[in-house]
């Protein structure tokens, strides 16, 4: 009973830490290649979860409400870099932050005229609903093991991408040297929009398979995001490799914080945090800039 | 004699501010007393972000630690001296800022901005769910201090009118002291500090420890204003130092105008008022408010009061007649 | 013997796989002129870098009047006495002229970190400021803003700042470097006036310059010292005339 117990929270952390990865990696990515710090990137979690709650509600099936509100997604994503967020590229992070933090109050704002300030719930579709038993009275929900699964699998697939092909290339080429990327005559313009909508997409993509087991509720981005922000920080800033060990170490702390410590659990995250910072100011894999 | 003339329009504005309780209604008097309160705390911040080079993105931690000193202090007592529970405050955020500033300044650039953000939250939460403190509910005062001479009453901050003029004393007061220190040497430091760091290391001096002092003044001044809000309100909750409140005092020194010590009051009286009278307008204010900051981020990065020398231009200009080219050179 | 007032020892320093600095072991005489000639990319400002604590070095050992300064930070060591400027122009671009080297001087101020003005004490920063500008020929400028003065009007407060700390020993990264000739006359008129009671090290592409004002040369290639000593031996030697003057065996 014991072991298993411990099982399942292990489960659940690595599935929180894939979540985690996914928002994450966006913001990572984009601080790395673009040099841009962006807050209102928690919305675009919320705004994936919500397209999952209300797609799923308007067509019946979770798969179609997936399918279609990626897209839509990209889009909402498309219109923010190319109408605020494009024009701060060589401006200073503080003005980075304050744009972002006021987009955070519009999409605030218009996720309330849309959908209300309601907590809604998303039904888990039929094919995952069921649970793999573990002992007698423990059991674990498929569709969990599907969220670590599908995550896997993107992350592989950006592994891939990152490592073997061109478009990876000039990802690393630019994480690694911002100024190198321009001085060899890349298409900016083109690998900043791909690197903006590629975070858009994963960070979408979570809040829509997150939305079956959490709720979907106001502000739901915002834990998220800064949650985000300690696990790039940890991992350092433009290092996937680092994201994905600070996400794991975030999912492990704060689940096992919860269990464990429950009125220190949140605590934990930001004191392990420091810790690190103390150690490594520039977080786990980061380079000294 | 000129600087006295420069001067002019903040001699007019503070005649204002102490003039106008006797001319406001008592909530009007509550509002400014509560814009000045804010205008205080941004004006901290300004001491990093318009004069440090430091953005930091949790300075709503010291806010917050300001009011819950006092608060956890003296929410049982019978009498809050005012002499005890002021220097309470100003000690606790003045420690907490030592604390966090010691590990944020090791980082730059974003890992700033994030690490201050997430020490905040540290604190944020340590409060929310902490139920000792009242949790997510806070803790109330029911009592405001009193300043004792003997058994002699001199200042009760229950009246409005008092508290005014109390909390108009100490934004004057800060605004002086940061104007000192910023004339002295170790204001010239730290503006060369923003400007170019790696220079001032470079010159000989040790550049964390200006930045840290300046850290420490700035949270000791949020923690005045977090003390006086505490008592202002009469109760201080989590949300004081959630990372909303740190958002709204960046937008308030950067819409104000930032590096220079009038921006972020201006900035204080405009945003309050925003927040004030938008929801009046329409329930969603907030799209409004966040379209605001989002314009003046793209359209006025210096702030408001960049706006008063062109102003001054316009309404000089057709007496002149003609402009002189030193100033047609200047645009 | 001679007596020398900084020292290097088997200095090394890498970037990724790229040798920066190679084995540099180097004397610089007290009151002398040393320039640093050699290719770009041969390592001269890496070296000087890590002379003024800029860069740390991967091993080695630098002295300083006989102390190991080696892992000290710029601004201990700049509060030693070493003072330098930059290839790139590095002041503060939004303070006036003389804010710029007011800053720099204050640096001396046994400690700083003052809140209050105190003329007494800041009377002595004046001085130095004033001395500065006076030294580097900017006194008429001392109210413009550095952002709006000449590109080589600004590299001379670049010296001006560095003389506003007094130190002993300077380190140029190529003062010269994109000066017309005129103010390139005023600057070596300028170096030539420090050179009477500091030492230099002086990195310059600008040859006649430094065949004019510099006593030593060390010529360096890819990261190496290839040859060092009296500007007679350097052009006798056949070494720097392959690998660097360009006029190679088969030119002869």
């Amino acid at each position: 009973m014991e072991l298993s117990f411990y099982l399942v929270q292990l489960l659940n952390a690595v599935q929180y830490g894939f979540l985690l990865f996914l928002v994450a990696s966006g913001l990572t990515l984009r601080f790395g290649i673009m040099g841009i710090i962006n807050l209102a990137h928690g919305s675009f979690y919320m705004v994936g979860a919500y397209l999952a709650y209300w797609l799923t509600d308007l067509t019946g099936s979770f798969w179609l409400a997936i399918l279609l509100g990626l897209p839509i997604a990209l889009g909402v994503g498309y219109l923010v870099e190319r109408f605020a967020i494009s024009f701060l590229y060589q401006r200073d992070h503080l003005y980075q932050v304050l744009l972002t933090f006021a987009l955070i109050l519009v999409f605030n704002e218009l996720q309330q005229i849309l959908w209300g300030t309601d907590v809604h719930g998303v039904v888990i579709p039929e094919i995952l609903a069921g649970s793999i038993p573990l002992t007698d009275n423990q059991s674990y929900p498929v569709y969990r093991l599907f969220i670590s699964a599908a995550c896997i699998a993107i992350a592989c697939g950006m592994y891939w991408v990152i490592q073997k092909t061109r478009l990876g290339m000039m990802i690393r080429a630019g994480a690694s040297n911002r100024e190198m990327v321009q001085a060899l005559g890349i298409d900016v313009n083109r690998l900043f929009a791909f690197v903006f909508s590629l975070g858009v997409a994963l960070a979408a993509f979570a809040g829509m398979l997150a939305a079956p087991v959490d709720s979907v509720y106001p502000g739901m981005g915002e834990n998220v995001l800064i949650i985000s922000f300690v696990v790039v920080v940890i991992g350092g800033t433009g290092s996937i490799k680092g994201t994905f060990v600070g996400a794991m170490l975030i999912g492990l702390v704060s689940t096992f914080g919860k269990v464990l410590l429950p009125e220190m659990a949140s605590i934990m995250v930001y004191a392990l945090m420091a810790i690190i910072l103390l150690w490594r100011p520039h977080g786990l894999f980061g380079r000294a800039v | 004699m000129s600087a006295l003339i420069r001067s002019m329009p903040l001699l007019a504005a503070l005649l204002a501010l102490v003039l106008f309780p006797q001319f406001g209604s008592e909530y009007y008097v509550g509002l400014v007393s509560r814009i000045l309160i804010v205008a205080l705390f941004a004006l901290s911040l300004d001491l990093l972000i318009g004069y440090t080079g430091l953005v930091s993105f949790g300075h709503a931690a010291f806010y917050g630690i300001g009011g819950y000193a006092l608060a956890i202090a003296f929410q049982d007592a019978s009498v809050i001296p005012l002499w005890q529970a002021l220097p309470l405050s100003l000690a606790a955020a003045a420690f907490a800022a030592l604390v966090i500033g010691w590990i944020s300044i090791r980082t730059s650039g974003v890992y700033f901005i994030m690490l201050t953000l997430a020490m905040a939250q540290m604190f944020f939460y340590f409060f929310f769910e902490s139920p000792r403190y009242g949790g997510d509910d806070g803790i109330f005062l029911f009592l405001k201090p009193v300043l004792m001479v003997g058994s002699e009453d001199i200042l009760k901050l229950d009246q409005e009118n008092n508290f005014y003029y109390f909390a108009l004393s100490c934004l004057v007061a800060s605004y002086l002291l940061l104007l000192m220190i910023l004339r002295a040497p170790f204001g010239k430091v730290i503006k060369a500090i923003k400007a170019n760091e790696h220079r001032v290391r470079a010159l000989g001096y040790s550049t964390s420890g200006y930045k840290l002092v300046s850290f420490v003044i700035a949270g000791t001044l949020a923690g005045l204003a977090g003390f006086l809000e505490g008592v202002h309100s009469g109760y201080i909750n989590p949300s004081y130092m959630s990372w909303h409140e740190s958002g709204i005092c960046i937008a308030i020194v950067v819409l104000g105008g930032m590096g220079t010590l009038y921006g972020p009051i201006v900035g204080a009286f405009i945003i309050i008022l925003l927040q004030n009278f938008l929801p009046e307008l329409t329930e969603h204010w907030q799209l409004l408010f966040g379209g605001i900051i989002i314009a003046v981020v793209l359209f006025l990065p210096r702030g408001a009061t960049s706006l008063y020398p062109h102003l001054r231009e316009l309404i000089r200009r057709p007496q002149r007649g003609e402009r002189e080219p030193q100033e047609a050179a200047d645009d | 013997m001679i007596d020398s007032v900084l020292r290097t020892v088997r200095l090394n320093k890498s970037f990724g796989g790229l040798i920066a600095t190679n084995n540099v072991t180097l004397e610089f005489e007290r009151g002398q002129v040393h320039a640093i000639i050699g290719p770009n990319g041969a390592g001269k400002t890496t070296l000087i870098n890590l002379l003024s604590g800029d860069l740390l070095p991967d091993d080695g050992e630098i002295l300083f009047n006989g102390r190991n300064i080696t892992n000290l930070p710029p601004n201990k060591i700049s509060q030693l006495g070493i003072g330098r400027s930059y290839q790139k122009t590095n002041i503060f671009a939004e303070f006036s002229c003389y804010e710029n080297c007011w800053v720099a001087a204050q640096s001396r101020l046994n400690t700083s970190m003052r809140f209050f003005r105190s003329a007494h004490q800041l009377k002595a920063v004046v001085e130095r400021t004033e001395r500065a500008l006076e030294l580097c020929g900017l006194s008429s400028r001392r109210d413009s803003k550095a952002s709006a003065m000449s590109y080589g009007e600004q590299r001379q407060l670049e010296i001006g700042m560095m003389l506003a700390t007094e130190p002993e020993l300077l380190l140029l990264d190529e003062p010269l470097a994109g000066m017309g000739s005129e103010e390139s006359l005023q600057v070596i008129e300028l170096l030539r006036r420090l050179a009477a009671d500091h030492t230099l090290i002086l990195i310059e592409h600008d040859m006649d310059a430094v065949f004019s004002i510099a006593q030593r040369l060390t010529v360096m290639v890819n990261g190496r010292i290839l040859e060092t000593g009296s500007i007679e031996r350097i052009r006798s030697s056949q070494a720097v005339q392959e690998a660097y003057l360009g006029v190679g065996e088969d030119a002869v």
